[in-house]
């Protein structure tokens, strides 16, 4: 049967709705969509900065020490070397049980001074020897709270929870309690958190250690990624006749770019670590891991560049005799240039947030000491991440969203550089 | 006298050279004002006297480097007396572990022959420091030498140079061939090695998985890594897949130029995100979110789920389909677009009987090389997914992957040659062959697309 036009407008017509509404849903799976990414950006960042916030904040406790000479140099030999070993954890004790005379039970006792981080001896040694004559005096210091006291005091401990199972029971709490009544707490910026490398304390691990090991680490990325990816781009883009060879190159660098990166951290561990024997840990090897990973990037933003520089320029620089070598190193490497380092900051920036195949080559170490050497033992900043977010203690929460908002804020700063690097040199032609 | 400071000793020197040679190019021709007589300009013939001072000495530099130890280590166990001299195999090793502690100072020992042997040990690694500076400087000497007496008014210096950064570029762009056979070698034999010792069918069909256990064949049956892994990755593109393709049409099809450029560079943090973070992310909030949210259903979930991996990977993702969806949409001609609109569709059926449909090979390359992505993804599921091989297609199960297990065997102390370390390594042998495989057929099917409209 044939529609006669009529016919065909009327169900033209009735389908019209419809497909209007289809249309209209259409749309809307699209900015749902959207919103879904966008909700999760927010989500995410907003996860992240609330859980940090409390660890750039450390609360402190009021003590009134007393250097007490029985207790630090018994035998009153004024020997550095006796002020430098004696038990300053006993200084402590000493004036938290002057401020708790009722407590006298052991297991009492171990507890009010576990109020206070381990940091308080090496803090009361450091004192000591810079001040000699303090010996026998006394004085207020604040000291370090311990973490579950900060956890505590920022409410971070469910108390809901029956005494036995929160890690920090009804005594400590009174403790805490007590001394806030004396006004005996603050709460202060933790610089300690910018200074320090890790620790097995919460309240006394920092980011600096992996801060340095992630520089160290990216130092070595970038002395060998760099100059060997803009030769190889030189070499592919400028100079390679078209042959197998160059093929077979050009498939290599575009497979290296979709591997998995654990496979590189393999590959390290075998070669470098097992075939060359060099040192576990290191900054070393975890370069040389990061720059056989970002190459093929910066090969690629490399190529990405040179073909931008339109050929008039070779054309003219040959022209007037230059030789290929030169036409490429006086005229086209350096209008090539700034594309060159936008590509490679963007592969040091993903050098930067990697993790898995220094995993591999065992950066996951717990490292206190800096990271002095390349061959060092070091961690990066994403491992140290993963460390922290591995730890049981509730504290490390707050300082694994404190240590990704660092990485973030490297990452952020590493691509607005290149961003700006872009705007201002990059000629358009 | 360290490395360093004898390649810093090399330095000066070359660029000392580089100096004599161009003063000695000039001198040759009689003087600035007759400079043009020569080849070359004067700076390559100082250049070439640099690079003859310094190449060779540097080559010499790394292959002592690489032989230096292990010979010094012969010598000094050749001098000691037995029984230590004809010791063999795990003893060796542990004798010379010894001694590289001990010459190290990390460890004391009161045994008179292992002392005298490690500072034997550390006089030879004095003497053969020296011996090197020494060798670096009179080769590089006499390399600068040679190449100043060979300057003369017709010497080529220019070509020569040139030839040299040619094969110096070509080198570096050999690294990527060489990194895949790096890859590719160091893989396979550590597996062949592993399939000497665990047969090969038991491992690709077995379906018990728990190395720690024991060393026996049925301990590495990896079906359940293989099946946690699909799991997780088939979780992430559902969720990944229907969310950027629909938000790669939205920004492109639909929303306003300024909505765009708002939206979509907040969408692509997405991708610079580090894993790690979306890791601690799944194990910190979404997994307890989720676990709360299915106990309120009355359903019962492991606090390590294959649905918390999965659907934070899947965010993971989203950025990278969505950024090829949009150039792939993009490279669809106008003209197909026009057509179909002026034939009376609506926009959603232009997209999806016109649009999609002749982009569809390009997404779908991008959708392969998404899932070769979620199969290499190693942080999230570290932190998020589980370490017990549960053989589930269960998502509210703890599962666990092939790169966990990697992970799991070879951080923390190892021996090599243990099936459990070699393990890892054969496991890295499927996750290489089978992520080559999608990334060449992603390859090959966007390369055919591409053909139709250029």
């Amino acid at each position: 049967m044939i529609n006669t036009p009529d016919q065909t407008a009327q169900k033209v017509a009735a389908s019209l709705k419809k497909r209007y509404a289809k249309e209209q849903r259409f749309k809307l799976y699209g900015l749902l969509a959207v919103a879904f990414g966008l909700g999760f950006v927010v989500f995410l960042f907003s996860t992240i900065i609330g859980n940090s916030l409390s660890a750039f904040h450390q609360s402190e406790i009021n003590l009134s020490v007393t250097y007490s000479a029985e207790l630090l140099d018994p035998d009153n030999t004024h020997d550095r070397a006796v002020l430098e070993d004696a038990d300053y954890r006993a200084l402590v004790k000493q004036s938290l049980q002057a401020l708790f005379p009722e407590v006298t039970e052991r297991a009492s006792v171990r507890k009010l001074v576990g109020l206070v981080s381990e940091r308080a001896e090496s803090q009361l040694r450091e004192r000591l020897l810079a001040h000699p004559e303090l010996l026998g005096h006394s004085e207020r210091v604040w000291f370090m709270a311990d973490g579950r006291v900060d956890s505590y005091l920022k409410g971070d401990i469910d108390l809901s929870l029956p005494s036995d199972e929160r890690g920090f029971d009804d005594e400590e709490v009174g403790f805490v309690k007590s001394l806030q009544q004396k006004h005996l707490t603050r709460r202060v910026f933790n610089a300690n958190f910018f200074t320090t490398g890790d620790s097995r304390q919460p309240e006394e691990a920092g980011v600096l250690g992996a801060v340095r090991g992630s520089l160290l680490t990216l130092l070595v990325t970038l002395v060998l990624a760099f100059p060997m990816g803009v030769g190889a781009a030189v070499y592919l883009e400028e100079f390679a006749p078209r042959n197998r060879l160059t093929d077979l190159i050009e498939v290599n660098i575009n497979n290296l770019a979709a591997v998995p990166s654990i496979v590189f951290g393999l590959l390290g561990l075998a070669v470098f670590i097992q075939m060359f024997g060099l040192p576990r840990s290191s900054p070393l090897v975890g370069g040389l891991v990061l720059s056989l990973m970002t190459l093929p990037t910066i090969i690629i933003a490399s190529r990405a560049a040179l073909k931008a520089v339109p050929p008039s320029i070779r054309q003219a620089a040959l022209g007037i005799g230059a030789s290929p070598v030169q036409t490429v190193t006086h005229h086209v490497l350096p209008l090539a240039l700034p594309g060159m380092l936008t590509g490679a900051i963007i592969g040091m920036s993903r050098a930067l947030g990697e993790s898995a195949p220094l995993l591999m080559i065992g950066m996951v170490a717990f490292v206190a000491d800096m990271p002095q050497q390349l061959s060092s033992p070091a961690t990066v900043l994403p491992v140290q991440v993963y460390l922290w977010a591995s730890s049981p203690e509730h504290a490390f929460v707050a300082k694994t969203s404190a240590a990704i908002l660092v990485l973030l804020g490297f990452l952020l700063v590493m691509n607005l550089a290149a961003v700006i690097f872009r705007n201002r040199f990059e000629s358009r032609w | 006298m360290t490395i360093s400071t004898t390649l810093l000793m090399l330095m000066a020197m070359a660029y000392l050279w580089y100096l004599v040679g161009r003063a000695r190019s000039v001198s040759v021709v009689g003087g600035r004002s007759k400079a043009s007589e020569l080849h070359s300009l004067p700076a390559y013939y100082g250049s070439l006297c640099a690079v003859w001072c310094a190449l060779p000495a540097v080559i010499v530099l790394l292959l002592w480097k690489v032989i230096d130890d292990p010979l010094l280590l012969k010598w000094v166990l050749a001098a000691m007396p037995e029984p230590y001299h004809s010791l063999t195999g795990n003893e060796r090793e542990l004798l010379i572990n010894d001694l590289t502690n001990l010459t190290a100072g990390h460890s004391n020992s009161s045994n008179p022959v292992l002392l005298a042997a490690a500072h034997h040990w550390q006089e030879l690694r004095e003497l053969s420091r020296e011996w090197l500076t020494a060798a670096v400087i009179t080769i590089g000497a006499i390399g600068g030498a040679v190449s100043l007496w060979r300057i003369q008014k017709n010497l080529r210096a220019r070509p020569e140079i040139e030839r040299l950064i040619n094969v110096a570029l070509i080198l570096c762009s050999m690294v990527a061939i060489v990194t895949t056979v790096g890859i590719i070698l160091s893989v396979l034999l550590e597996a062949l090695n592993f399939f000497s010792k665990i047969s090969p069918l038991a491992f690709m069909f077995g379906t018990h998985w728990s190395p720690q256990a024991s060393a026996t064949d049925d301990v590495f049956g990896a079906v359940p890594l293989f099946a946690g892994t699909l799991l997780i990755a088939l979780i992430a593109m559902v969720i990944a897949v229907p969310v950027g393709l629909m938000a790669a049409i939205y920004l492109s099809e639909y929303a306003s130029r300024r909505v765009r450029s708002i939206v979509k560079p907040i969408l692509e943090l997405l991708a610079g995100i580090p894993t790690v973070v979306y890791g601690f992310f799944a194990a910190l909030t979404i997994g307890p979110l989720l676990r709360s949210v299915a106990e309120s259903m009355g359903v019962s979930m492991a606090s390590e789920s294959a649905l918390a991996a999965g659907l934070v990977m899947g965010i993971m993702i989203i950025p990278f389909i969505s950024s090829i969806s949009d150039d792939m949409i993009n490279a669809v001609p106008q003209s197909l677009r026009d057509g179909s609109l002026a034939l009376g569709a609506t926009r959603s059926e232009t997209i999806s009987r016109v649009i999609l449909r002749a982009a569809l090979p390009g997404i779908a390359g991008g959708i392969l090389l998404g899932v070769s992505r979620a199969i290499g993804e190693t942080m999230i599921v570290v932190m998020a997914a589980g370490l017990n091989a549960n053989m589930t297609v269960n998502p509210l199960q703890a599962v666990t992957t092939v790169t966990v297990q990697i992970v799991t065997l070879l951080v923390g102390d190892q021996e090599f040659n243990s099936p459990k370390t070699l393990a890892a390594f054969a496991l890295g042998l499927v996750l290489f062959v089978v992520t080559l495989l999608l990334n060449i057929m992603a390859l090959v099917i966007v390369r055919k697309y591409r053909e139709q409209y250029d």
